[in-house]
C-alpha cells in the first residue's frame, strides 16, 4: 500500500512524514518520528499510555490514524517541558513519586496538561474522573493524584504541598521500635540520608518520556517479529505449513518448534523459585501439542509488523483439538484429560507410581496433633474458598530484541526483572555456552513477578540467526500478554481452624490446590507458608497440590500464591474471632507470632514486628472513627480487618563503583529498578560513604557490565543490593583511607573516619577534597563487590478497610483503606508508601473484579484491559499507610523487605468487611458485583 | 493491521458515492475508536476507509428551543458536553456522552460511530431513543429519517443500505415539564462496558406524566425502546408504585444472554433496578429543568 505524506505541527515543529493508511499515529511517533515517549500498553483504547494532545484535545494515539494528523496541532510527552528546566506537572511528579515503573507516566503527564489547561482547579474527584482512561499498575493512584493537585496548585501559584516537609505525608508517625535504642536521639536522626525523600536519578527521563524501554529500540537493520499463537486450549499439531509465509515479499524468516532442540529435563532456580528448562523451551514454542489459548506454534520476523502479521496468516496449521480441563478440582480426577502424559505425582518430594496425572506435587506440612487440637477447641470454622485466575497486570508489554551475531554472540535487549535468570534459561532453549549471551536489561514498565523468565528472547534470538544476523524486535498485543503470559494461579482451598475460649487457636488445616496452568510450577507451596503464618500453632496440618490445567503457566505475581491463601485463612480467623466474640485484631493478637517462635514453615522467626502492626492499626483513627454514612438507602457499609505475611529474600548481589575526581560516586548495579531502586541503593552507598545522594551517580548494569545478581524479585533488591551497596561503600572507605595515609605518610590503621571526613590527629580531609588527590596519591578507585546477603527477615502488615455494599446491584466500593506494615528502615519513605500504595490497589483488584473468564473450550473472553478489570484511579480512594520501623538487626540500616506484603492482606480484608455491611461471607474471588449478589441470596439462587 | 486506502470525503454525496461504488469494501471513518480496533484485531475488514470528518452537514451541532437538537454524525463526545445549553437541555444524552469511555475517548468517539457501529450495550443509544432520536440517512438517492429505535437489526447490524451514510441525529425539543436520564451499571465506575444500561425520558405537567420513554441496552440483540414499560406511567401521577409498575414491565421485555459480562439473570434483575433510578433522576430533573421559553 502507497504511503501518504502528512504535515502536522509537532510540538511546535512543522512536521512531515510518510505513513502507510493503516499506520496509527502511536504508530508514526514511535517508529516514523523517534517520539518514543508515548508508550503501546493497550493497543486499543483501555489504559492511556499514549496519550497525546491533538488540536486541544486529548486523545490515545493508538486509536488515530497517522494520516487522520494531516494539519493537526499535536503535543507528545516530549514537548511538555520548556526549553530549560522541566513543566511543574513533571516536577510534581517528581517530587511527590509518583511514579515507579514510569511506563503509563507520560500519558498522565499528557492527560494532566490537558486537565490543568481546561481546569486549573479541579478537585480530587475531577482528577480521578478525568485520569480514570490512564491506567497505573503501580502506584495506586494516590501520588499521582496528589502530585496532579499539588501541580495545579503550582500553577495557579499558591503554596505546594511538599512531601519533604512532612515526616510522613499521610499524617501519621512511624511507631518507634520498642527497645529503647541509645543510637537514637531525639537531637540527632540515626542517618543522614537514608529517611529523606530525594528524587529519583532516573526521573527526569521517566517523566519527559525520554527512558528507553524494550520496546524503544532501535537498530541498524531492525526486523520486526510476530508470533503465530494457538486458537485451541488442547490440541495435538498434526503439520504447520510456512511455505506461504516464507514466499512473502519482506518476510525474513519463519521459525516452529521444529528449530528448537528440547532443552534438558532439568530443574534450575530461576527468581525465590525454580524452572524446568524443557518446560520453559516448550512453552515459548510448542512442540507437539498446544497446551493453552495462546500457546506459540510459530514465529515470523519481516521488514515491518505489519508484513510479519500478514504472514502469519499465511501459515497454515493442521490441529487435532483435545479435550480441554480448565478447573483445578476437575484436573485432579481420574479420568480427566491428561496434558503432560510423562508426567507423574511428586509425593512428598518423590515421583510416586506410573500413572499420567495432572497432578505434578503433593507436599504437606505437619506438626502436633490436629485432630487432638480440634478436640479441645470450643469453636470451629471449616470453609471452602475459590479464588479465579488473575494477571499481574503491568502496563509494559513483554518485549525482546535480539541480534545473533556472525561469530556466534547474541544481545538481548528486553524487559526483565532478571538479566541472569533470562542469560541461563536462553543457555539452555538455545544450546549456546553462557558468556555467548548478553542480556541488557532495558527499563521495565512493571513486572511484579510476570517478567523473571523468558517468552519472547528465544524467538527473537532464533530469529534473528536465521533472518541472517539482522536484529529483531518483538513486542505483544495486551491480548497476548493476558493469553499467554503470568498470570497466577486459580485456586481451591479448604480451612478448618479451631480454637478456645480465651481465644487461643488450638488448631489449624488446610487443604490446598493450585492450578500450574499448563506446566507444573504453581506457587501452592509459598502459599501453604503463608496462609498460617502469623499465627503461634502447635497442632497443623497442610496439604498442597500443583495441578496442570489448560491455561498459560503460572508466573510469580508479588507474594505468590499468598492473597489466595490468605483470603481463606484470614477469612476463617475473622469469622472464629465473631464466633468468639472477639474483637478481630485481639484475636489476631493473642495468637500473633512474635520473635523466637516457630513459625508454621518451619523456621524460626528473627526480629519480626506482625505485633506491632496490629497495635498499629488498633490504635489508630480510623479503627476507632464512625463508620462512614452510607451513599443511599441501598447502601450498607462496613469494616473488616485482616494481616499478610511474606518470606521476603536476600540473594546474589553485585555493584561496583569508581570515585571521580571532583568526589561524585558512579556506582553500577544490576538489579533490574521497577519501583525507585535505584534511589533506595544509591542512597545506601551515599550513607556509608557519608556523602550526598546527589553525588552518587547510579546506572542499572547487564551481564556484561557488572557481577551477578539475582532477580529483582521476593522483596530483595533494597534489603540484598542494598547490602552490595554498603560493601561497596566500606571498600571505598578502606581505599580512600589508605589515600589519606598515603597523603599524610602515617599508619593507615591510625586513619579515623567520621561521616565523610578522615582525620589524624588535627589533620583532616573531606571524601571530596580526597577524591581530588587520588592522582597523586595511587591513580583512581575503582572497586567491585559480589555478596550472596544473608539475614532477610519476613515482614507482616494488617490492614482496615471500610467498604460500602449497595445491595441492589452487589457493588462494593472502597471508601477508606489503611495499611501498617513492617517496613524495618524506610529507606525512601514515598517509595515505601508506594509500594504498599501498589500493593494495596492489585489486592483490591483481586478482590473486585480481576478474573479470567473463559468459555469451556478454554478460549480467553476477556483478554483485553476493558474487559479484565484493573482499578482505574476512579476505584480507589486515598490509601493510608503506617510505616513500622523496626530494623532487621542482620542489615546496616535495619532494612527488610517492603514490596509483597502489601498484596496479600486486602481481599481478606474486603471480604471480612463486605460481612460486616451485609452479613454474607464471601467465599469466591472475585467478590464482583454479580458474585455479591449470588452470595446474597437476590439472584441465580439455584445455580450450581 | 490489513492494508487497506483512505479517502478522505468533504462532502455527502463524494461520500455516498464511494459507499454507493464500494460496496461492503469500504467502512466509514468517524472518531475511530471502535473502527480501529476492530481492523487491528481483524473483527472487520475494509478496503477502503472514508473519513466522514471533513463532511460539514456531519460537523454541525446546533440547537435551539424551537427546533430542537441536530448533531452530526461525526461530532465527538466532547463537543456535545463542552455545550452548556444542550447539556442542560438533554440531560440524558448529557449523561450517556460523559459515560463513554475515557476522556481521551470522548475526545474521538462520535454518536454517528457509537450508533453504527451497533453493540446491544451502546452507551449513547437508550439516551437518543429516550430522547426520541431520528436518525437522518443520505444516499446517491436521496435522504431518509429513521426514528432510532427502529434503526438496529442486530448487533453489529444496522437498516443502513449500500450507499447510505449516517448524517445526523435530530432530537425534538424538550417539552415544558421534561427530564431524562441515562444510567448504566459497570463493575469499574469508569472505563467499562455495559451490563445493563438505561435511557429514561419523562414529561411531567401538573403532577401528571405526560409523556414517558423508556430505554435498555445490553439486554438484547439490539437496543430496546420499552413501550409496555412507558404505558405503565403515562396518565397517571409519579409514584413509588407506578415507577415500580414501569420497572417490572422493563425487567419482563429483557431478552438478555448470559456472557462474560454478566448473567442472564443479573441483567433481567438490574433492568428493574436502574429503570426505577434512571426513572427517580428523570423525575428529579422535570422539577428542577429550566423550563424552554416557548412553553
Amino acid at each position: 500500500m502507497s504511503k501518504v505524506l502528512v504535515s502536522a505541527i509537532i510540538n511546535e515543529e512543522p512536521t512531515e512524514f510518510l505513513c502507510e493508511p493503516r499506520q496509527s499515529l502511536l504508530e508514526v511517533l514511535r517508529d516514523v518520528l523517534n517520539l518514543s515517549g508515548a508508550k503501546e500498553g493497550c493497543n486499543n483504547g483501555n489504559c492511556g499510555a499514549c496519550a497525546v494532545i491533538m488540536n486541544d484535545v486529548l486523545v490515545n494515539s493508538c486509536l488515530v490514524l497517522g494520516v487522520e494528523a494531516q494539519g493537526a496541532r499535536i503535543t507528545t510527552v516530549e514537548g511538555i517541558a520548556p526549553k530549560t528546566g522541566l513543566h511543574p506537572i513533571q516536577q510534581k511528579f517528581l517530587e511527590h513519586a509518583a511514579l515507579q515503573c514510569g511506563v503509563c507516566t507520560p500519558g498522565f503527564i499528557v492527560a494532566t496538561k490537558a486537565l490543568l489547561d481546561r481546569n486549573p482547579n479541579p478537585t480530587e474527584h475531577e482528577v480521578r474522573l478525568w485520569l480514570a482512561g490512564n491506567l497505573c499498575r503501580c502506584t495506586g493512584y494516590d501520588k499521582i493524584v496528589r502530585a496532579v493537585l499539588d501541580a495545579a496548585a503550582t500553577l495557579r501559584g499558591q503554596a505546594s504541598t511538599q512531601p519533604e516537609a512532612l515526616e510522613h505525608p499521610n499524617g501519621t508517625a512511624p511507631i518507634a521500635e520498642k527497645k529503647p535504642d541509645p543510637a537514637a536521639t531525639v537531637t540527632k536522626p540515626r542517618f543522614r540520608v537514608i529517611g529523606k525523600r530525594p528524587i529519583r536519578p532516573d526521573g527526569v527521563d521517566k517523566v519527559t518520556g525520554r527512558a528507553l524501554y524494550g520496546a524503544d529500540i532501535k537498530l541498524q537493520g531492525l526486523l520486526y517479529g510476530k508470533v503465530l499463537r494457538s486458537p485451541f486450549a488442547h490440541a495435538r499439531i498434526k503439520s504447520i505449513d510456512t511455505s506461504a509465509a516464507e514466499a512473502l515479499p519482506g518476510v525474513k524468516a519463519v521459525i516452529t518448534g521444529k528449530d528448537f532442540k528440547p532443552a534438558e529435563d532439568r530443574v534450575e532456580r530461576s527468581g525465590e523459585g525454580t524452572v524446568n528448562y524443557s518446560y520453559l523451551s516448550q512453552n515459548v514454542m510448542a512442540q507437539d501439542k498446544v497446551l493453552y489459548h495462546g500457546h506459540p506454534v510459530a514465529a515470523v520476523a519481516a521488514t515491518s509488523v505489519h508484513i510479519a502479521e500478514e504472514a502469519l496468516a499465511l501459515i497454515k496449521v493442521e490441529y487435532e483439538p483435545l479435550p480441554v480441563v480448565l478447573d483445578v478440582l476437575e484436573a485432579m480426577r481420574d479420568n480427566a484429560p491428561i496434558l503432560l502424559p510423562n508426567l507423574r505425582t511428586h509425593e512428598l518430594g518423590e515421583a510416586v507410581g506410573d500413572k499420567p496425572t495432572n497432578i505434578a506435587s503433593h507436599e504437606q506440612i505437619a506438626r502436633g496433633d490436629v485432630e487432638k487440637g480440634f478436640a479441645e477447641a470450643d469453636v470451629i470454622v471449616e470453609r471452602e474458598f475459590r479464588t479465579a485466575t488473575v494477571h499481574q497486570g503491568y502496563i509494559e508489554p513483554q518485549n525482546a530484541t535480539a541480534l545473533w551475531n556472525a561469530d556466534g554472540q547474541i544481545t538481548v535487549w528486553t524487559s526483565t526483572q532478571s538479566a541472569w535468570d533470562e542469560q541461563r534459561e536462553l543457555s539452555a532453549i538455545l544450546h549456546v555456552p553462557l558468556s555467548h549471551i548478553r542480556v541488557i536489561p532495558m527499563e521495565i514498565g512493571g513486572g511484579f513477578g510476570g517478567k523473571l523468565n523468558v517468552y519472547l528472547e528465544p524467538l527473537a534470538a532464533l530469529l534473528s540467526l536465521k533472518a541472517g544476523h539482522r536484529p529483531v524486535k518483538l513486542w505483544m498485543q495486551r491480548d497476548e500478554v493476558l493469553k499467554a503470559t503470568g498470570p497466577t494461579s486459580a485456586s481451591v482451598i479448604r480451612v478448618k481452624v479451631g480454637a478456645r475460649k480465651d481465644g487461643v487457636i488450638t488448631a489449624a488445616q488446610a487443604w490446598m490446590a493450585y492450578e500450574a496452568g499448563a506446566f507444573p510450577g504453581s506457587p501452592v507451596s509459598s502459599g501453604m507458608g503463608v496462609i498460617f503464618a502469623p499465627y503461634r500453632l502447635e497442632n497443623l496440618l497442610i496439604d498442597g497440590y500443583d495441578v496442570v490445567v489448560n491455561k498459560p503457566p503460572a508466573k510469580p505475581y508479588r507474594a505468590p500464591g499468598g492473597t489466595n491463601a490468605a483470603f481463606a485463612g484470614e477469612s476463617v480467623i475473622d469469622e472464629l474471632a465473631e464466633k468468639l466474640g472477639m474483637d478481630p485484631l485481639e484475636f489476631r493478637r493473642i495468637n500473633a507470632v512474635r520473635e523466637g517462635d516457630r513459625s508454621a514453615y518451619g523456621p524460626t522467626y528473627g526480629r519480626i514486628a506482625y505485633v506491632e502492626t496490629i497495635e498499629a492499626i488498633a490504635a489508630h483513627p480510623h479503627y476507632h472513627s464512625p463508620l462512614p454514612q452510607p451513599s443511599g438507602p441501598h447502601a450498607r457499609v462496613g469494616r473488616g480487618v485482616a494481616s499478610g505475611f511474606w518470606f521476603n529474600w536476600d540473594g546474589k548481589s553485585s555493584a561496583s563503583a569508581t570515585v571521580n575526581p571532583d568526589g561524585g560516586v558512579a556506582f553500577l548495579e544490576g538489579s533490574t529498578d521497577i519501583g525507585g531502586t535505584r534511589a533506595s541503593l544509591a542512597m545506601q552507598l551515599a550513607e556509608t560513604l557519608g556523602i550526598d545522594y546527589e553525588d552518587v551517580h547510579p546506572m542499572v548494569g547487564d551481564t556484561q557490565t557488572v557481577g551477578y545478581n539475582d532477580a529483582t524479585g521476593g522483596s530483595r533488591t533494597t534489603y540484598g543490593s542494598g547490602l552490595a551497596a554498603y560493601h561497596l561503600g566500606k571498600q571505598i572507605i578502606e581505599e580512600m583511607r589508605a589515600r589519606a595515609a598515603k597523603l599524610w605518610d602515617v599508619p593507615v590503621d591510625e586513619i579515623v573516619v567520621e561521616g565523610n571526613l578522615y582525620r589524624h590527629g588535627d589533620k583532616v580531609i573531606s571524601f571530596k577534597e580526597l577524591a581530588a588527590k587520588l592522582d597523586e596519591t595511587g591513580g583512581p578507585i575503582s572497586v567491585s563487590v559480589s555478596i550472596d546477603a544473608k539475614g532477610a527477615l519476613p515482614t507482616f502488615g494488617t490492614h482496615v478497610v471500610d467498604v460500602e455494599v449497595d445491595i441492589e446491584t452487589g457493588k462494593v466500593s472502597i471508601l477508606r483503606y489503611t495499611a501498617a506494615q513492617d517496613v524495618g528502615c524506610a529507606v525512601h519513605p514515598s517509595y515505601v508508601e508506594g509500594q504498599i500504595h501498589g500493593g494495596v490497589a492489585q489486592g483490591v483488584g483481586w478482590a473486585l473484579n480481576e478474573e479470567y473468564v473463559y468459555d469451556a473450550e478454554g478460549h480467553l473472553l476477556n483478554a483485553s484491559l476493558l474487559d479484565y478489570r484493573m482499578p482505574t484511579a476512579l476505584d480507589l480512594p486515598m490509601i493510608e499507610t503506617i510505616l513500622v520501623e523496626v530494623p532487621n538487626p542482620s542489615h546496616p540500616f535495619g532494612v527488610k523487605g517492603v514490596g509483597e506484603v502489601p498484596i496479600v492482606p486486602p481481599a481478606a480484608a474486603i471480604a471480612n468487611a463486605i460481612y460486616r455491611a451485609v452479613g454474607v461471607r464471601m467465599n469466591v474471588l472475585p467478590m464482583n458485583p454479580r458474585n455479591v449478589l449470588r452470595a446474597m441470596g437476590v439472584i441465580e439462587r439455584h445455580a450450581s | 493491521m490489513q492494508a487497506f486506502s483512505y479517502v478522505l470525503a468533504h462532502s455527502v454525496a463524494e461520500a455516498t458515492a464511494i459507499l454507493a461504488q464500494e460496496g461492503s469494501r469500504a467502512r466509514c471513518l468517524s472518531g475511530g475508536t471502535d473502527l480501529i480496533v476492530q481492523l487491528r484485531e481483524g473483527r472487520r475488514r475494509a478496503d477502503v476507509v472514508v473519513d466522514v470528518k471533513g463532511i460539514p452537514e456531519l460537523n454541525q451541532l446546533s440547537f435551539d428551543s424551537q427546533h430542537g437538537l441536530i448533531i452530526g454524525a461525526a461530532v465527538p463526545c466532547y463537543r456535545i458536553y463542552n455545550d452548556a445549553r444542550i447539556a442542560a437541555a438533554y440531560p440524558g444524552l448529557m449523561d450517556a456522552v460523559t459515560l463513554i469511555g475515557g476522556v481521551a475517548i470522548q475526545g474521538r468517539a462520535t454518536l454517528g460511530g457509537n450508533v453504527c457501529t451497533a453493540s446491544p450495550a451502546g452507551d449513547s443509544i437508550p439516551a437518543l431513543i429516550a430522547h426520541r432520536a431520528v436518525a437522518v440517512i443520505a444516499s446517491p438517492r436521496g435522504e431518509r429519517e429513521v426514528p432510532l429505535e427502529q434503526f438496529f437489526e442486530g448487533p453489529g447490524k444496522t437498516v443502513l443500505q449500500t450507499g447510505e451514510l449516517l448524517v445526523c441525529f435530530k432530537l425534538p425539543p424538550p417539552p415544558a415539564g421534561f427530564g431524562a436520564a441515562y444510567l448504566r451499571f459497570t463493575p469499574r465506575n469508569e472505563m467499562d462496558i455495559a451490563v445493563v444500561g438505561c435511557g429514561a425520558a419523562l414529561v411531567i405537567r401538573d403532577g401528571v406524566v405526560q409523556d414517558a420513554r423508556i430505554a435498555l441496552g445490553a439486554v438484547a440483540p439490539t437496543p430496546l425502546l420499552v413501550p409496555e414499560a412507558g404505558a405503565e406511567l403515562i396518565g397517571k401521577p409519579l409514584s413509588e408504585s407506578t415507577i415500580v409498575a414501569a420497572a417490572e414491565a422493563a425487567r419482563a421485555a429483557a431478552r438478555p444472554i448470559s456472557d462474560l459480562r454478566g448473567s442472564a439473570e443479573q441483567r433481567r434483575h438490574l433492568c428493574a433496578v436502574l429503570t426505577r433510578q434512571a426513572l427517580a433522576q428523570a423525575a428529579a430533573r422535570a422539577q428542577s429543568l429550566p423550563q424552554p421559553a416557548h412553553a
